[in-house]
């Protein structure tokens, strides 16, 4: 249905190709999703099937890109739109009209469909992706699991043989994703369409993956096949698979539920260790921060329900959560970003919404979800002068924190030109420079592959041994199963669950990470405690 | 008819054309008056109809922007008169301090002696350009511009549809300066001042033109812009006729506002113009093959609140017409405005629509939570539980709508 043809394609002015002679062929009524790491082309990939790439970003592409016998050098992305549809990164910027109804005919009505047709595909396409109850709602009040099934439904009704979706459910609590990907499983299903998907949480969508197109980056030869055996040699590979390795399970098991049904041994192995007891939050650290009986309302609405809330020095809080439960308007609370409707706030002894831009830098870091938007200087090198002037800090300090944080990032390159990761790495470090007590990052792994969350995990927990108070709004399971020391569940406003997070996690079947569901009930978090406590078994044994 | 259009037509609210038609007549109405009283009346016969048939849609809350822009071009007219009036004489309030000019400058005055008839008079000239402008905000609050694109002819909906697309992005921009400032902030930088705003500025155009440029993407992946080829011919003859009828109809509109500068009140320009540009319209229209989703239907309803319109128009129009006394201001000599009947009665006409135009069905979101128990296709986990923060106080604005919260 899709074939790359030794298609090579290079961006101008860029120095080396971004795709190298690549061959792929997706088959009909597959699901294929594409893993790499981040910068590694395989957003460049998807787009070059309905021919954004070349004909949108300009640029050299040699060789052919064929769409169900279509080649992409002969028809432009608009005469495709019949065959391929497309679902960039971020849904609510690709929607053109205001109301979910007339954005699901949208397509149609471009390729001049009769209206009886439209309206039946339209009725179809709300039933198929559970939006009938949202049908007249205006587009900018959905949620973002809402949205992101709102424009696969608008691509779904001009029935194309492909539909092409860059990282689905990056943006989508635990919840929501499940829902988008059990969609996509019945189009695959039902309707025998073909799936090519990106995304960097392998452990959501490889259950439902037939096959994997490994983009290795720094010119690598692609790697196609089927999921379990690309996964033996992926250098991205959800916690499942990295189980799977470690136990020497072969084939490599791709969903819990396989990897449940072998890990009987594995579980009586473990029975005899107990996972490494987290250090208990020592009661006598001073407070980095407070809230007291806090209500922030927008429009009368409460997005914070009388919340207390308090953070410790040496803590990593994960902060949990649907989309909307609040979670960003208590760390926006933490950093002083609007006073809050009634309660207090106290972070180091002040009220974070009164102190002047500088002061507040020095006891209070914020990375926002888009952590781009904290940098505009035109290179690396004057981004960090810049942090270092701001702040009164003597010039190098930054520098010398993005050297710790990610190691060798060349100085003269513009921060929008860098890789999610990177760009997270010198907010990040922007962030840091002043040594603020108090940290707090919202939905940091957003974009990021595994080897960037590792150096993440890395970094916050010298973070917390030195003293600083984290808090992190996220919901990567992964990440607060690596990281956290204690986790807050919000909804609603309002706090449901606070304690540490090896019990919270574990006792949700929602936010709990994959090696707890295998080993349940035992409750191990991460790959790294198994393998830990495996050493100590062969040691002993 | 089809039976299905039949049933669902109202459920998808007035056609935006019968609410812009209706605002139309009822700003030339307010051109066609100078008093105060019947302005402020046609300002809150506007104001009523939006409160009673506004949707829970984000464009249904420009209406307060366009009231304050009417309040913005009211004071800006008294201020200006302050400054550069004419000194006709009169009760004099206050004098300001008078910049001497040179003699080339004379009928040009700054500062000097400011006349109650000079303050009153142009506080009611600002009124009269307000309350056309609160009539299209009323417009713009009670029809989504998207909707209203939907009609236009094939040709043009290109076009319009890129207009449209820029003027949702005025939103967007006061939402993109927020962030920028608030991330400034997290910087330790100034968010006030100059370097503030020149610090704003940049981040924020960026964004923007980042977004256009994935929305430019997403249009053209969806087939924005297919063609159907034709021949030359008929190109240019469609040309010729759209440029001729839009000439004649900008003429026809002129002789119908200036009164007496063209034969007949320029009544027939505008249908000859109307009948080429439609002609145009319509050849141009073949070179693409779009179709409408659920086009929205003309009927009872749209009649009735077009003709509340027109009454409105039309009284004014004849009382003009007919000399009747009070529709003028005078401001020289200052006297107490009058209420003529015939126009004030017609003003009234126009609060029709307040009843006879259909409630849009986005106003009474949300299903209930016993109805979507009872269905089990609606008992999804999502639903009302995933809805944030926005989509609760729109649910609870529309409910106060409707009157269901106290």
């Amino acid at each position: 249905m899709i074939r790359f043809d030794g298609v090579t394609f290079t961006y101008d002015g860029a120095a080396a190709p971004t795709l190298d002679r690549i061959d792929v062929h997706v088959g009909e009524g597959e699901l294929c999703v594409v893993v790499g790491p981040t910068g590694s082309g395989k957003t460049t990939l998807l787009r070059a099937v309905n021919g954004l790439v070349p004909h949108f970003t300009g640029g050299r592409l040699s060789g052919e890109v064929l769409v169900d016998g279509r080649s992409t050098r002969e028809f432009a992305p608009r005469e495709l739109a019949d065959v391929v549809g497309m679902v960039g990164q971020n849904p609510a910027a690709s929607f053109v009209t205001d109301t979910v109804e007339d954005e699901l005919a949208y397509t149609m009505e471009n390729l001049g469909l009769a209206p009886d047709v439209m309206r039946r595909r339209v009725e179809d396409a709300l039933d198929l992706l559970g939006l009938h109850d949202l049908r007249d709602r205006p587009l900018a009040t959905l949620s973002g699991g809402q949205q992101q099934r709102v424009a696969i439904g608008a691509v779904l009704t001009a029935s194309p043989r492909v539909l092409v979706l860059d990282e689905p459910t990056s943006a989508l609590d635990p919840a929501a994703a499940e829902e988008v990907l059990a969609s996509l499983t019945r189009l695959v299903h039902d309707l025998g369409l073909t799936v090519l998907l990106a995304e960097h949480r392998l452990e959501r969508v490889l259950p439902f993956a037939d096959s994997v197109v490994l983009v290795p980056g720094g010119g690598s030869p692609l790697v196609v096949g089927g999921a379990a055996e690309v996964m033996t040699q992926s250098p991205v590979a959800p916690p499942l698979v990295d189980l799977g390795r470690l136990v020497g399970w072969s084939p490599l098991p791709l969903s819990v539920r396989d990897a449940r049904r072998r890990a009987g041994p594995l579980r009586v192995n473990l029975r005899g260790s107990t996972p490494p007891a987290a250090p208990p939050a020592d009661p006598t650290a001073p407070v980095a921060a407070r809230l007291r009986r806090v209500t922030v309302a927008y429009d009368g609405v409460p997005a914070l329900d009388a919340v207390d809330f308090e953070v410790r020095t040496g803590e990593v809080v994960a902060v949990m959560g649907r989309n909307g439960s609040g979670k960003s308007t208590l760390l926006g609370q933490l950093a002083g970003v609007r006073p809050p409707t009634s309660g207090s706030v106290d972070v180091g002894g002040a009220d974070p919404a009164r102190l002047a831009p500088r002061a507040l830098v020095a006891r209070v870091g914020l990375v926002p979800q888009d952590a781009g938007i904290l940098l505009y200087g035109e290179s690396v090198a004057a981004e960090c002068l810049a942090a270092d002037r701001d702040t009164g800090l003597a010039s190098g300090t930054t520098h010398a924190v993005l050297e710790r944080v990610l190691p060798g990032l060349a100085p003269d390159r513009h921060p929008r030109d860098l890789s999610e990761g990177q760009r997270l790495a010198l907010a990040l470090s922007v962030v840091l420079a002043p040594a603020p007590p108090l940290l707090l990052l919202d939905e940091p792994t957003r974009g990021l592959d595994y080897p960037g969350k590792a150096r993440l995990v890395l970094l916050l927990a010298e973070l917390a041994a030195a003293g600083h108070a984290v808090v992190m709004a996220t919901h990567d399971v992964e990440l607060v199963a690596q990281v956290a020391t204690r986790a807050v569940v919000l909804a609603e406003g309002e706090v449901v669950a606070d304690g540490p997070a090896r019990d919270v996690v574990c006792h949700s079947p929602v936010f709990a990470p994959q090696v707890a569901k295998v080993l349940a009930p035992e409750p191990w978090l991460t790959v790294d405690e198994v393998r830990g406590a495996l050493e100590v078994e062969a040691v002993r044994g | 008819m089809s039976p299905v259009a039949r049933t669902t037509a109202g459920r998808r609210g007035l056609h935006p054309g019968a609410w812009w038609l209706w605002a139309a007549c009822m700003a030339a109405a307010a051109s066609r008056t100078t008093n105060p009283i019947l302005l402020l009346l046609i300002g809150a016969v506007a104001v009523y109809v939006v409160a009673a048939r506004r949707t829970a849609a984000p464009w249904s809350r420009s209406l307060v922007l366009f009231l304050r822009l009417g309040l913005f071009v009211i004071v800006l007219r008294v201020v200006l008169v302050m400054v550069f009036g004419n000194r006709v004489g009169g009760h004099v309030l206050f004098t300001l301090p008078q910049v001497p000019l040179p003699a080339w400058a004379a009928g040009v005055s700054i500062g000097g002696p400011v006349t109650a008839e000079a303050v009153i008079g142009a506080a009611v000239e600002g009124l009269r350009l307000a309350v056309v402008l609160v009539c299209f905000g009323a417009a713009n609050s009670l029809a989504s511009p998207y909707r209203l694109l939907r009609c236009l002819p094939a040709v043009l909906y290109e076009a319009g549809v890129a207009i449209t697309v820029s003027l949702a992005f005025a939103p967007e921009l006061v939402m993109a300066v927020g962030d920028v400032r608030e991330a400034r902030r997290l910087r330790g930088r100034p968010t006030r001042g100059l370097s503030g705003l020149r610090g704003t500025a940049v981040p924020v155009l960026e964004r923007a033109l980042d977004r256009s440029l994935q929305l430019a993407a997403s249009m053209d992946a969806r087939g924005y812009g297919r063609r159907v080829a034709v021949g030359r011919g008929i190109r240019r003859w469609a040309g010729a006729t759209t440029a001729g009828g839009i000439l004649l109809l900008l003429a026809g509109i002129y002789g119908v506002l200036a009164a007496g500068s063209l034969p007949w009140g320029g009544i027939p320009f505008v249908a000859v113009g109307a009948v080429l540009l439609g002609a145009g319209l319509a050849t141009s229209g073949r070179r693409t093959n779009r179709t409408r989703y659920r086009a929205d239907v003309w009927r009872t309803p749209e009649w009735l609140v077009t003709a509340s319109g027109g009454v409105a128009l039309a009284t004014m129009v004849i009382a003009g017409i007919l000399g009747v006394p009070g529709l003028e201001f005078s401001a020289y000599p200052l006297a107490a405005p009058t209420l003529p009947l015939l126009a004030t009665v017609g003003v009234l006409v126009g609060l029709v629509p307040a009843w006879v135009a259909p409630v849009e069905r986005t106003s009474r979101r949300v299903p209930a939570p016993a109805a979507a128990a009872a269905d089990p296709s609606t008992a999804r986990p999502d639903v009302g539980t995933d809805a944030g923060p926005d989509t609760v106080a729109t649910a609870l604005v529309s409910a106060r709508i409707e009157g269901t919260v106290p």
